[in-house]
């Protein structure tokens, strides 16, 4: 291979096996000095297996690595990181008890006379920092910080340590639109310095905010390298999944209008300081959306209407008859479900396995006097494995080593299996990959059609507009408008959400 | 203030608080004779705890300071009483056995992946067990060099005496909070208490840091134990039984986090000296059981793993 000064990185003919699978085969992928490169495909395309190998964290077994020119072979992330390579990863990999200063100079302090030149370190970090346009007590626990400014702290010290290539590893997956753009600054900023950075996201809009040009990959393979500028955002789409995706097709198609009666009569129910008291109706057999930027209260309606959050003003009402819903175990006796927004914090127990996962809502509703047998325990979860097609190779494997569209898929299954009449999903489709994401949107029509009731929370609008027979709008805490039939667009939303009057009542 | 200092400011004010109440009952306690006492009493216990919240500033647990005390104790009344070995030597062997023993727990703890309670439970009857070897009787150390260091102090104003060993412990604390806040190692702990495999990733060297950390705890327990046969003159084989256990009440209640990475070593010495106050109170009442120190460090223990819990729950909500 000839030496192109501009290439900073480059990876020829990378193989890589696991028993049973190969999750690379002879890709080929490079980095230029000054550019983002936006690394794409679904879960299980290879993307993180290809990154693990460029940091170290895997050893390739075949094909060479380029960096500046001369091959590399680095035999973990450290080592990486000393060749130029930095990583920042969706889950801040720093140390939240430590400060700010101390994260990022951790063993490599200044010292004077053998002894941490602590005042030396701060006003170093301080510097560092306002390179980035943050202006922070540098001596503050890194954890009191937002999860953005932590982001961008480990971003500061992978630069500082590192210096030739930065991969970002979905940095922005529980960010909300005003930190993204703050990091995307800096990102443009890092890129003006001429490094190469390697970004990875699900989401399409940011791909082509921020990068340069666009790898994909598909099971394993390259599928193609295109300039982020000559390729329309269809055609990135049909090169990640090889097919269009259904739900385009499918957009808007049908409704169901015809819903059933009012099952849930939710009237003046709200909590203060979390929700204002909202009016809500939910028909047999129809999904409600609700839609609002992050903070406007959706996350906070869901809870209140679970019983996570206990009301404070309202009544509930089941089929026309009263009901209390002070808990989520209340909630769950009258056939409630919630698959909450963040699943590895509130959904998954990540060391059970997928079993014991998919049981658990279940055997919480009998009670502990009346265990499931094991045998009843399998045929539930071999069940919701075969219906939500979960990919495991067995149902005892333990649920964190599944992708997080399967883990979210137990966590469905983990709730249909009680049986509900009325599902309240958070955000079911975030952090999963394109084919997931039509699979999870399926389902809802699916269940939908079954008769189930459900409430449905995203911030994809596209998304709402496909399955919702009415959208709820949300603006500072408050339900502001309810759109239903024909009014039911992305733009109608967008409106609703950014004007002050609703527009349509 | 800065959450992290809270516990540690909690801590101060209920000695101050406490040092006041006794003051007010028993004026005779303000003397510095008894402030000297309360430093000689607790010399022992200090220095060991000094060990103990490096250790459980990095998250593990060491229980086998009680018996690694008494075993030296042991250890230096045998050695003193068959051999002709001068004491300063024997000094030195046995900080050089304690100190290896605390490196292979490390290393155990490190290279085997073992919960340090576990690892260290068994440390503490291996190291009790050996001292019973050793003598199963309590022996007097007669050696004229013990008179000597005992000669040692340095008068207060007031009559108090500063000891050897209770200057010593003051030295330790110095050198641990030098140790803790001022060095590369001293971060490493406070990272491995962040997290063992984010320390990994961030490049801590935490094979060594794990290993040199029980070291220090093993070193600083056979300190412990030399200052203890100097206190006692006597070496047995069921002395200093439950140490640990005092060892981590006073780091607790000096305001480290029992899950570690937060906390400092000045806040043992605080959590050391409310202990050692109690027990003062109690002295000075001479009809109370000496048990309500007990109680008292309960109840204490108790309310400080509460306030902790309400920090981190109020830093939480800060964040996010």
């Amino acid at each position: 291979m000839q030496a192109d000064p501009d290439i900073i990185l480059a990876a020829t003919g990378i193989c890589k096996s696991f028993p049973g699978a190969r999750a690379l085969d002879t890709i080929d992928f490079t980095l230029r000095r000054g550019e983002v490169h936006a690394l794409l495909g679904e879960n299980g395309a290879g993307k993180s297996t290809l990154i693990k190998c460029l940091t170290g964290a895997y050893h390739r077994d075949e094909g060479t690595i380029l960096l500046d020119n001369s091959a590399v072979d680095p035999r973990n992330t450290l080592d990486a990181q000393n060749m130029g390579i930095g990583t920042v990863y969706q889950e801040v990999n720093l140390l939240p008890n430590l400060t700010i200063a101390e994260n990022i100079y951790l063993n490599r302090q200044p010292r004077r006379f053998g002894f941490t030149a602590t005042g030396v370190m701060n006003r170093m970090a301080a510097d560092l920092l306002s390179q980035y346009g943050l202006d922070l007590d540098v001596t503050a626990a890194l954890g009191s910080c937002s999860v953005a400014v932590q982001q961008v702290v480990a971003i500061a010290r992978a630069v500082d340590l590192s210096g030739k290539v930065l991969i970002l590893d979905e940095p922005t997956a529980s960010l909300d639109a005003q930190e993204v753009e703050m990091l995307f600054r800096i990102v443009r900023q890092l890129k003006a310095r001429g490094l190469g950075i390697v970004f990875i996201t699900h989401f399409l809009e940011q791909v082509y905010a921020v990068s340069d040009r666009i790898t994909v990959l598909r099971n394993g393979r390259l599928v193609g390298v295109r300039d982020t500028a000559a390729l329309p955002r269809k055609d990135l789409v049909a090169m990640m999944l090889g097919r269009e995706l259904e739900t385009e097709v499918e957009a808007g198609a049908k409704r169901n209008d015809a819903a059933g009666k009012v099952r849930y009569r939710f009237s003046g129910y709200g909590k203060g300081g979390k929700i204002e008291p909202f009016d809500m109706e939910v028909r047999e057999g129809e999904v409600i959306g609700i839609a609002g930027l992050l903070g406007s209260g959706r996350t906070e309606t869901a809870e209140v209407l679970f019983g996570a959050v206990r009301a404070d003003k309202g009544t509930a009402e089941i089929d026309g008859q009263a009901v209390t819903l002070n808990s989520p175990r209340a909630a769950i006796r009258h056939g409630f479900g919630f698959c909450p927004e963040d699943r590895k914090i509130d959904g998954i127990v990540g060391d059970l396995s997928v079993r014991e996962n998919i049981v658990l809502a279940l055997q919480a509703r009998r009670g502990w006097s009346r265990p499931l047998s094991r045998a009843e325990q399998d045929r539930l979860a071999d069940r919701y494995i075969k219906a939500l097609d979960i990919r495991t190779s067995d149902r005892e494997k333990p649920i964190r080593l599944l992708s997080g569209g399967n883990q979210q898929k137990a966590i469905l299954g983990r709730w249909l299996a009680t049986d509900p009449n009325f599902m309240i999903l958070d955000e079911p489709t975030r952090g999963i990959d394109v084919g997931a994401h039509a699979e999870i949107i399926r389902l809802i029509e699916e269940l939908c059609a079954k008769g189930m009731s459900l409430v449905v929370i995203s911030s994809e609008l596209e998304e709402l507009v496909v399955y919702s027979s009415r959208v709820v709008v949300l603006r500072d805490r408050r339900h502001v408008a309810e759109l239903s039939g024909d009014e039911i667009t992305t733009s109608h939303i967008v409106n609703a959400i950014a004007s002050a009057e609703s527009p349509a009542s | 203030m800065k959450p992290k200092y809270l516990p540690l400011a909690a801590t101060i004010a209920i000695f101050i608080l406490a040092y006041a109440v006794c003051a007010l009952q028993y004026p005779a306690m303000l003397s510095t004779r008894v402030v000297g006492n309360l430093l000689t009493d607790n010399a022992f216990l200090g220095i060991a705890a000094v060990g103990m919240t490096f250790v459980i500033l990095s998250g593990g647990i060491d229980l086998s300071i009680g018996s690694v005390i008494a075993f030296t104790g042991v250890f230096l009344a045998v050695v003193l009483e068959h051999t002709s070995i001068h004491p300063l030597a024997a000094f030195v062997l046995v900080l050089a056995i304690t100190t290896v023993f605390g490196m292979i727990m490390g290393a155990i703890i490190h290279y085997l992946e073992m919960p340090p309670f576990i690892v260290t439970l068994a440390g503490m009857f291996l190291a009790r067990g050996m001292a019973f070897v050793l003598s199963i009787d309590s022996i007097p150390i007669k050696h004229p060099f013990y008179a000597t260091m005992k000669s040692f102090y340095y008068k207060l104003p007031g009559g108090g005496r500063i000891t050897l060993i209770g200057g010593l412990m003051l030295l330790v604390f110095i050198a641990g909070m030098v140790l803790a806040h001022r060095t590369r190692f001293g971060t490493n702990v406070y990272a491995l208490g962040g997290g063992t495999q984010t320390s990994r990733l961030m490049g801590v060297p935490v094979a060594r840091t794990t290993i040199l950390i029980y070291a220090l705890s093993g070193f600083l327990a056979g300190l412990s134990g030399i200052v203890f046969s100097l206190y006692t003159s006597a070496g047995y084989s069921l002395a200093a039984v439950g140490v640990e256990l005092d060892a981590i009440a006073a780091v607790v209640i000096g305001g480290t986090l029992l899950t570690g990475g937060a906390g400092f070593v000045g806040g043992t010495l605080v959590g050391l000296l409310i202990q050692g106050l109690i027990q003062t109170y109690i002295t000075f009442d001479g009809s109370l059981s000496s048990w309500w120190t007990k109680i008292l460090i309960g109840l204490l223990l108790f309310v400080f793993i509460l306030m902790q819990k309400l920090i981190l729950y109020l830093s939480r909500k800060k964040a996010g």
